[in-house]
């Protein structure tokens, strides 16, 4: 039982503590709790299909199916976090000033919220497929069912919990502040992503190492360390990187960056009407 | 020089196709052979097959590599070119009895 609660926890907290800086930082669109619900339905009704075809898709592509879909999956979410992030430093400011510009701007703010819920999803879809497949190996060996299912759902609230933590701890950051350190926090978790996604596509043979590693840090901080868990999970921390890991995770920030500023400097030069009641307050 | 670099960069994928084989089963929660003995500065193929009915998880910090198996079936895991040294994996899903090491020389 204690056995599933810790493996459950460690698979759950990834997904977790994302969903607690994904909460926080859409915390002035309206209906966002129904959005992150769906999402965090839709990955655990993925979660279940994939571990159902886990081993057909392990079995894809010469043997290397799961690094593909894991890959595949970690480069969708970064995606959607680079939207999300360029998105966001366009309407901070009046969300800031007025909540209620953007209440107006429903259009805008559904493709935001279905951006942010397919985060969720992904997330939950890669940790969840894992945590299923294992839970499922842990009756087969003949372990009761209520055994199990306690220590998942210990493990489960676990996470959860250090995900709300996290949540509550953001929410008391001053709001003058507030976007940008959750900005500042989904750039690292896209890079982060970036990087696993390379990651699995070395660990494939899909994609050249360039270097294995680059650097090696594991001395100083190693990735099995709790901050090094930690820090691995919210920045993307590995004391082992090869160089197209790096290279992934500089290039991400760099280009999510780049977006960020330029949309800023378009609205310096035409203002989006949303933006407009912000202005005048 | 355009031709030279075109050349350069296909040489890892002409390397990938070398790569040797090794193969790991996976019985009792235990790996077997416990320890891999791999030739080191080439890209080597572990195959993992998994003979458990349960899944495992496979994986090594000082490899860089994590992956899911589930049970009874085969997987891949490509690793290095590897500067001599061990280095140790586990599986996650049984960490106490499932423990081995590359040893790349």
């Amino acid at each position: 039982m204690l056995g599933s609660a810790i493996i459950v926890f460690r698979e759950s907290l990834e997904a977790a503590l994302l969903i607690g800086i994904i909460a926080a930082a859409a915390r002035a669109l309206p209906r966002r709790g129904a959005w992150l619900g769906a999402g965090v339905g839709a990955g655990v009704a993925g979660a279940l299909v994939v571990a159902a075809f886990a081993s057909s898709i392990g079995e894809l592509a010469d043997g290397v199916g799961q690094e593909m879909l894991n890959a595949g999956v970690l480069f969708a979410a970064v995606l959607m976090l680079a939207w999300h992030n360029i998105w966001m430093s366009r309407h901070a400011r009046a969300m800031v000033s007025d909540a209620r510009a953007v209440v107006r701007d429903v259009a805008d703010g559904r493709r935001e919220l279905s951006a942010i819920a397919a985060v969720v999803a992904l997330a939950v879809l890669r940790e969840g497929s894992e945590t299923v497949l294992f839970l499922y190996g842990v009756l087969a060996q003949g372990e009761s069912v209520a055994g199990v299912a306690i220590g998942g759902v210990l493990g489960l609230a676990a996470g959860a919990l250090v995900g709300a933590a996290l949540y509550a701890g953001l929410l008391r950051i001053p709001v003058r502040w507030f976007f940008s350190v959750t900005a500042a926090m989904v750039l690292l978790i896209a890079a982060g992503m970036a990087g696993q996604s390379a990651r699995f596509l070395i660990q494939g043979d899909l994609l050249p190492a360039l270097a294995s590693p680059l650097w090696d840090t594991s001395g100083w901080l190693a990735t099995d360390s709790t901050v090094g868990m930690l820090l691995h999970v919210l920045a993307g921390y590995d004391a082992r990187p090869s160089g197209m890991q790096a290279l992934f995770y500089f290039g991400t920030l760099v280009l999510i960056l780049a977006g960020m500023r330029w949309v800023r400097t378009q609205d310096a030069i035409a203002p989006p009407p949303g933006a407009r009641a912000a202005g005048a307050t | 020089m355009a031709r030279l670099l075109l050349l350069s960069l296909l040489v890892p994928f002409a390397a990938a196709a070398a790569a040797p084989e090794v193969p790991i089963t996976i019985r009792d929660h235990r790996f077997e052979p416990a320890e891999v003995r791999i030739p080191a500065g080439t890209k080597v193929k572990l195959v993992v097959h998994n003979q458990d009915p349960t899944a495992e998880e496979f994986e090594s910090y000082e490899l860089n590599r994590e992956k899911v198996i589930p049970g009874g079936s085969k997987a891949s895991i490509f690793i290095g070119p590897l500067e001599p040294g061990r280095y140790p994996f586990f599986g996650e899903f049984n960490e106490k009895t499932a423990q081995g090491v590359v040893i790349a020389e």
